[in-house]
């Protein structure tokens, strides 16, 4: 193997990543995430032994050690920046909700304990964001999509794996936030703005990775439908993700005084920030800086949501006509 | 084959600390940086002291200072969320700086706290650094286990890290062949279109995708009929000896001067 060429892959893959070191989130944070994530772990782990067998065992860990992997995969977009995956939507659609959150931290524990990407402290939250939030809007494709035709398949991956990628760059930048490591009025715009851009990346390696399986092995993609079946709880968990991004990406960037007031109740700050609307300093992303683009930009996300939403109760009205 | 990770060759290095129960090295490092977090902003004496700490394990372990330094720059880019405090928080100020329109003004209470972020950072990462160039992973998975870390994430974990070098390299072979087949001249723009480009990115994460499904597929076959349960078994009881109780409790009480001095002194 060449390690020269994998070490260079893997700074170029990592820094414009969203792992959290140790040191950057304040113990409450790190501490509340950890409790947030140990738990969902349990859960998946109870659900992925009542669902699947010993088989899936070496599966995942071979999927974990694949979606590792496929970080690596980029493409240039543009100006020196390059599209790659985060694949927690990927891991979802492929392995269904439960596995795919199994196989997506155990991708950020290793890259975190091996490799010191993502601190270990912090790791409950690099977890949550990067793997738990992830997958868990990679399973609204199986309620919203699994049975549709290929190209409406297709989009809804593509939509949700962009989606996954903003929802955890927004809790990112709340984290980092809530911490008092950066003022909300500069790393809230900034982790957005970067990351929507990212998205677009995300979503594209996704879609053109599943309609190659669909093309090649259509029996996997079908099976997997079937077999993790992700329920209707599910498209309810993911929505609700999604509108959380959607109404808090504009509340965030518009008035990011009132979190700033939030996180000085709670006690997270030690100390009282104010953030300098007029200071934007010149690398807060250029046209993400300026706080109208970016609520519009949030309002984008809302109106996919929405078409999301219309999209989910037209199938379940077709469902109830279907079964009566 | 296990990973090849850039620390792999500093395993084989026979050192007391190398020698310590992995259980104890998870341990001290998670208590490391606990404490190193909860120390104040600006309490540079107890800092120094923390990577005096660190150096010296180093040095006890045969690593060389230089690795131990090199290596704990990775998280440094993550260092530009955190300049904004500088200019962010209200203090006396330093200087100010002229960015085309806007001009900024840098606080000394934003410097106090940028720094101390980034050092307790710095600090956390080496103590990271200094577990995985002393422990194997087999040990720190069983570790892990003797940790309580359900055994199913364990297990998964177990086959992410032996089957991960067998998918770098496949993963670099795929990248080695794209890179080959994208010839383009001096000057001539080369790559289609970005759907294309895109396109091309998402049929070799496919690709691997499938690859990686079969290669699981012959494993599972392989550990069948080896007499795989579900499980992995070992014969390394991990006991923990005299020696292994000192260190932790030396550990301990080192964390505990540095968390009393930081706060008596700043």
């Amino acid at each position: 193997m060449n390690i020269a060429l994998l070490t260079r892959l893997w700074e170029e893959v990592v820094v414009p990543r969203m792992h959290i070191p140790d040191g950057f989130l304040s113990m409450p944070v790190a501490l509340i995430f950890w409790v947030i994530t140990v738990a969902l772990l349990l859960l998946a782990i109870r659900k992925t032994q009542q669902q699947l067998g010993e088989r899936q065992i070496p599966l995942m860990g071979v999927m974990a050690a694949f979606i590792f992997a496929a970080q690596m995969i980029n493409f240039p977009i543009a100006g020196g920046t390059s599209g790659h995956l985060l694949g927690g939507v990927l891991a979802a659609v492929m392995l269904g909700p439960w596995a795919g959150m199994l196989v997506m931290a155990c991708v950020i524990i290793v890259q975190g304990l091996l490799f010191q990407d993502g601190g270990l402290l912090v790791m409950g939250a690099n977890i949550f964001n990067m793997g738990l939030v992830t997958a868990a809007l990679g399973s609204l494709y199986h309620g919203l999509a699994a049975r549709q035709s290929k190209g409406v398949r297709l989009v809804v991956a593509g939509v949700l794996a962009w989606l996954s990628v903003v929802a955890g760059a927004l809790f990112t930048a709340l984290q980092l936030g809530f911490s008092g490591t950066s003022p909300f009025a500069i790393v809230v715009p900034a982790m957005l703005g970067v990351h929507m851009l990212i998205g677009i990346g995300e979503g594209l390696i996704t879609m053109a990775a599943l309609a190659f399986v669909m093309q090649v092995r259509p029996d996997l993609v079908a099976a997997e439908a079937v077999r993790t079946g992700g329920g209707r709880g599910w498209v309810i968990v993911g929505l609700v993700i999604a509108l959380f991004v959607a109404v808090l990406s504009p509340i965030a960037s518009a008035d990011p005084d009132g979190l700033e007031r939030v996180a000085i109740d709670m006690g997270f700050e030690e100390v009282a920030m104010t953030p300098p609307y007029e200071l934007f300093p010149d690398y807060v992303i250029p046209f993400l800086g300026e706080t109208p683009l970016s609520t519009i930009l949030a309002g984008v996300i809302g109106a996919l949501v929405v078409a999301l939403v219309a999209f989910a109760v037209g199938r379940l009205l077709r469902q109830r006509a279907a079964a009566a | 084959m296990m990973l090849h990770n850039a620390l792999d060759r500093y395993h084989d290095r026979p050192s007391s600390i190398h020698d310590l129960d992995p259980r104890v090295k998870v341990v001290v490092t998670l208590l490391g940086i606990f404490s190193v977090l909860l120390l104040p902003d600006g309490a540079w004496g107890a800092y120094f002291l923390v990577w005096c700490a660190v150096l010296a394990v180093a040095l006890v372990a045969r690593l060389g200072v230089g690795l131990v330094l090199r290596r704990s720059l990775v998280a440094l880019p993550f260092a530009l969320v955190a300049i904004t405090l500088v200019f962010t928080l209200p203090g006396r100020t330093l200087f100010t700086l002229q960015l085309g329109a806007w001009e900024i003004s840098a606080s000394d209470a934003g410097l106090v706290r940028f720094s101390s972020v980034l050092v307790r950072s710095w600090l956390s990462v080496q103590m990271a650094i200094l577990l995985v160039a002393t422990t194997r992973i087999p040990d720190l998975l069983h570790a892990l286990r003797h940790l309580h870390v359900p055994a199913l994430l364990v297990t998964i974990l177990a086959f992410m890290v032996r089957y991960l070098a067998v998918l770098l390299d496949e993963v670099t072979r795929l990248l080695r062949a794209r890179q080959a087949r994208s010839a383009a001249s001096a000057q001539g723009k080369a790559g289609g279109s970005l759907l294309w480009r895109a396109r091309v990115a998402g049929n070799m994460t496919g690709q691997l995708f499938l690859r990686s499904l079969e290669r699981s597929d012959r494993i599972y076959n392989a550990m069948v009929a080896r007499g795989f349960r579900g499980q992995y078994v070992t014969i390394n009881p991990h006991r923990m000896r005299r020696r292994d109780w000192m260190a932790l409790g030396l550990a301990f009480a080192a964390l505990t001067m540095i968390q009393w001095l930081g706060r008596t002194l700043s």
